[in-house]
């Protein structure tokens, strides 16, 4: 069984201005596996991602998405930016747009769909995550989850094959966590490449094929999930869950 | 029983307001007592000067007022007070300047036209908004034929135009043409390129930090010097240059406070939809930015309708332009404060309604938001 | 190979960029250039000579209302630092009167007394809605039909108001009077001192000290305590109504005071508007905090409301001065003689050097619209928290 490598990261470096947040990071994904991202915060596991989709540029190494390596090529950007998806901490919907609005804005800008098929797919999408019937609806209205939901919604319209989130469940009350993780773990089902920062380790249990620790800019440690919960190899990542787990 | 109880309980509600914001103390009390006086006195003085001991269209003879020697102050100086015949002898030039009277039509045309080219901007949710949002942008060459004319109707030089049609021609086309600029200077000034930011910058500043009257006198002076031979705008449109670029700059400081106030979220959420930084600022970042900015965009639009009567000082005739001229007119001189007062109070609606506007667009932000 | 070279540099963000802007800059030259020589040229059709030698030629035109002497012999430079000065002297003077109208408003706004506040929103909204130029016209008309000086209105015995303006005693300062003024300098610098010092006995025994009464006693009564002992080196000359003028004393011109009143009734309808929402923006909590720490109300107002007020109000009191200082500009309209009317206007009829006059004028006003910017951010810097709070 042959696997495609659809992100390599390559000795990537990044600073803001003195701080070096990423320090040689190295990561190969390959399609349809799940990673799940821990650490603890400031370990620039956000940053990493968000190098993924160029959200952050990063100053050395190489990231190649699908075969494109991002440089500043706005052409190659785009490209990336249309097969990544990426899911925020504060969902970051647009509030004067709604909820089917933002879910078809892409597709008729980017991809200049035709209005009424956008709107379809929006509304398919809609159904997956569950709220069909808020589409009408202004994000204001909705609640914290509905709102994570129509997020990965919006994502899912332009059809990436790869979905990054960057703590999707962190800015939500405990009780709408679940509905969140739901759709995702839907999601993994179908076979969605997906790289997650999250702190919900019942949910990377369920779902991850790798789990990594990061910390001070660097990849700790990279394991599979049974692997890295049962014996953690460095004394970092078994402080870290512990604080973790056990709170 | 009950209604006399409910009557009992409001006027115990009356008594109490008054007790509470009036008579809470000694000294407030004394505050009360006083501004009591104060207003009675002004109000009194105001109110007889104006209505009770003023003429309006004839005099206490019951003469019409043809000229300020039929005012009855001046036949009885010290017994009557304003002399309100000099506005209705203007009227026309109050309105429309030196307009072929024969075609103040047209310039009727227009003002009646004007609140429906408005509305749709102003009110986001009044029926047909799309149909009066077009309309807005044909009216601008509506106004233009009916003002100006062109085939069909007789041309009307803008050095016939004056007193309110200046006034609100200048405000109007300047604010609609300063928007636009604006929206560029702003998104320019924060701009990641160091030159087209710097450009914006210097632009902005300079003209925030001068005063407008130099600003016209530079349009009108030098204007012509800038252009070649055959290019000689008129005066009126010296004065829209200088109006617009002043109120482009303002304008564009407000709106820099709308972008500021977008959380980066947007633009990145925008970015990882595969946006460019055109739709981006289009679809996502203008639409919220200027929502937030229009509160502080009226405001600089009172600003700039108040300051078009500064173009009196470069000759022009705007509404006090008019006002002035009236007043050095031998038959009518003298009548200041008639004149002014009239004038203030012109202003005053509009710069008032405006800033009732403002307001109620505040008040809706804040509700919008929770 | 070609072809991806120029995707390379039309796609690349930071070539981009850099041609983006060497476009618009190229153009904003071409621009710039078109315009100078279309200038030149124009120029020279109308046998408009340029330069600035005509700051060495006399003006040939006199200025009534000026603080350094003028005739009509003295050049046009000389007759921009007149109106330079009176354009400072109208700023300063407007934005003194603004300040202290503007939050005697700004307080009364937030009267418990329903009447006594909303007279006050009364003016503010008549003042703010009607232009400047209008109220400064409105004023100075009212000032000319004051009674003739043969009739002029007494005010405190000595000064007297008329439809030339207000004549008032004009001091004479004779030998030993700048003793007086050193003094009164001194008794400043003294009391800053003395402030720090208490404070920081304060601090040690935790006596409190009236230190805002003993201050301002030592700067009243040193300086007049030295004048008596001067043997009171300071007479006045009073206006004297001689004929149908008055002699002696001095006069201020009705073109002032219009302006004067102009400016700060206008402007200070806006101060007070700041004034307000900078004390309403001092949370109820903070002060229902100090007030639970027993601080006297008062003491609420000084330590607590007044500091976190002055935080919101200065940025937005900084604008209003520079928009003062512009709107002094307006003096035009009724014969002020000020930078725009003297220098701006008719030396620049007189010589026909727009170009000049006008980059003079307008960089006068930019330097000190940022003059006052820069001492108002160094005001503000000390008055702001420390901290991102």
């Amino acid at each position: 069984m042959s696997t495609e490598q659809v992100i390599q990261l390559d000795k990537v470096n990044k600073w803001y201005d003195d701080f070096h947040v990423l320090k040689d990071i190295d990561l190969i994904v390959e399609k349809g596996q799940k990673i799940v991202i821990c650490g603890p915060s400031g370990s620039g596991k956000s940053t990493m991602i968000r190098c993924i989709n160029r959200l952050e540029a990063h100053q050395n190494g190489t990231i190649i998405v699908h075969g494109t390596e991002l440089t500043n090529d706005l052409k190659n950007i785009d490209i990336i930016r249309k097969n990544v998806g990426m899911v925020f901490q504060q969902f970051n919907l647009f509030p004067h747009l709604s909820v089917i609005d933002n879910i078809s804005l892409a597709p008729i800008w980017v991809k200049k769909m035709p209005k009424g098929e956008a709107e379809e797919v929006a509304m398919a999408y809609l159904e997956k995550v569950k709220i069909p019937e808020q589409a009408q609806k202004f994000p204001g209205q909705l609640s914290g989850g509905q709102q994570q939901r129509v997020a990965i919604a919006r994502s899912l319209a332009m059809n990436p094959d790869i979905m990054l989130f960057d703590e999707p469940t962190s800015a939500l009350d405990p009780e709408m966590i679940k509905e969140v993780l739901d759709v995702m773990i839907q999601l993994a089902e179908e076979g969605m490449t997906m790289l997650v920062v999250t702190h919900e380790m019942g949910f990377a249990k369920t779902v991850a094929d790798q789990m990594i620790f990061m910390d001070e800019g660097r990849i700790v440690e990279q394991a599979k999930p049974e692997d890295f919960f049962n014996n953690p190899k460095s004394d970092r990542t078994k402080l870290f869950l512990s604080q973790i787990l056990n709170h | 029983m009950t209604s006399l109880g409910i009557q009992n309980i409001s006027r115990n509600k009356y008594y109490n307001w008054i007790i509470k914001n009036l008579f809470s103390s000694w000294t407030n009390s004394l505050i009360t007592i006083v501004a009591l006086i104060f207003l009675y006195e002004i109000g009194s003085f105001f109110l007889n000067w104006a209505v009770f001991s003023a003429d309006f269209r004839v005099n206490f003879n019951g003469e019409a007022i043809v000229d300020r020697t039929y005012c009855s102050k001046n036949i009885m100086p010290g017994e009557y007070g304003a002399c309100w015949a000099i506005i209705y002898a203007r009227w026309n030039q109050f309105m429309y300047g030196l307009y072929p009277i024969e075609e103040a039509w047209r310039v009727n045309f227009v003002y009646a036209l004007l609140p429906l080219a408005i509305i749709g901007i102003l009110f986001d949710k009044i029926p047909f908004r799309k149909y009066f949002i077009y309309f807005t942008f044909i009216f601008p060459f509506i106004a233009y034929f009916m003002l100006y004319g062109g085939p069909g109707l007789s041309v009307v030089g803008t050095n016939k135009w004056g007193g309110l049609l200046v006034t609100l021609f200048l405000g109007v086309t300047g604010i609609g043409l300063a928007f636009p600029l604006s929206i560029i200077l702003a998104l320019g000034r924060r701009s990641k390129m160091p030159i087209i930011k710097s450009l914006c910058v210097v632009f902005i500043e300079f003209i925030r930090g001068v005063p407008l009257i130099t600003l016209l006198f530079t349009a009108n002076v030098m204007l012509p010097l800038f252009l070649p031979d055959g290019v000689n705008p008129d005066n009126l449109l010296r004065a829209l240059v200088a109006v617009t670029l002043f109120q482009s700059a303002y304008m564009a400081e407000a709106i820099r406070g709308g972008l500021q106030a977008i959380p980066k979220g947007q633009i990145e959420a925008a970015q990882s939809l595969g946006l460019n930084y055109w739709q981006t600022t289009r679809k996502i970042i203008l639409p919220q930015a200027l929502k937030i900015a229009i509160p502080p965009i009226v405001n600089t639009c009172i600003g700039l309708f108040k300051d078009t009567s500064l173009v009196l000082i470069i000759g022009l005739f705007d509404l006090l332009g008019i006002g002035r001229a009236a007043l050095a007119d031998m038959t009518w001189t003298k009548l200041y404060y008639e004149v002014y007062v009239f004038i203030s109070l012109v202003f005053f609606l509009f710069c008032f309604g405006m800033s009732r506007y403002s307001l109620y667009l505040e008040k809706k932000l804040k509700t919008d938001n929770s | 190979m070609q072809t991806s070279l120029i995707r390379k540099i039309i796609f690349d963000e930071k070539s981009r960029s850099l041609l983006v802007q060497t476009l618009v800059i190229g153009l904003f030259a071409v621009f710039i250039y078109l315009i100078v020589q279309q200038t030149a040229y124009n120029l020279e059709k109308r046998g408009i000579s340029s330069g600035f030698d005509f700051l060495n030629m006399s003006a040939g035109y006199d200025i009534s209302i000026r603080l350094i002497p003028f005739t009509s012999e003295d050049t046009h430079l000389r007759a921009y630092f007149v109106g330079l000065l009176n354009t400072l002297l109208i700023a300063i003077c407007g934005c003194f009167l603004a300040t202290i109208l503007g939050f005697l408003v700004g307080i009364i706004r937030l009267s418990t007394n329903w009447l006594f506040r909303n007279i006050a929103y009364v003016y503010v909204e008549f003042t703010r809605n009607v232009p400047v130029l209008l109220q400064i016209i409105l004023y100075y008309s009212i000032l000319l039909h004051l009674p003739k000086t043969k009739q002029a209105i007494p005010i405190f015995e000595n000064f007297f108001l008329s439809n030339r303006g207000l004549f008032s005693p004009s001091p004479i300062f004779k030998d030993g009077f700048s003793i007086v003024a050193w003094s009164f300098v001194l008794a400043i610098v003294f009391t800053f001192f003395l402030k720090k010092s208490l404070k920081k006995k304060q601090e040690v025994s935790g006596k409190q000290y009236p230190i805002f009464l003993i201050n301002s006693a030592i700067i009243i009564f040193t300086p007049i305590f030295v004048y008596y002992i001067m043997g009171r080196p300071l007479d006045f000359e009073l206006p004297v109504l001689k004929g149908f003028n008055f002699k002696g004393g001095m006069v201020i011109k009705p073109e002032f005071i219009g302006m004067l009143l102009g400016l700060s009734i206008y402007t200070a309808a806006f101060i007070s508007e700041t004034v307000r929402s900078g004390i309403i923006s001092v949370s109820k909590g903070q002060r229902e905090a100090s007030q639970a720490l027993g601080l006297k109300s008062n003491l609420v107002m000084r330590l607590i409301v007044i500091p976190q007020a002055l935080r919101v109000i200065i940025p937005p009191l900084t604008s209003q001065y520079l928009n003062l200082t512009k709107n002094s500009s307006l003096g035009i309209a009724i014969g002020y003689a000020d930078l725009v009317h003297g220098f701006g206007g008719i030396s620049l009829n007189q010589t026909g050097r727009a170009i000049e006059i006008m980059l003079m004028v307008m960089l006068t006003y930019l330097t000190i619209s940022l003059t006052i910017s820069v001492f108002m951010n160094i005001y503000n810097k000390s008055v702001q928290f420390k901290g991102n709070a």
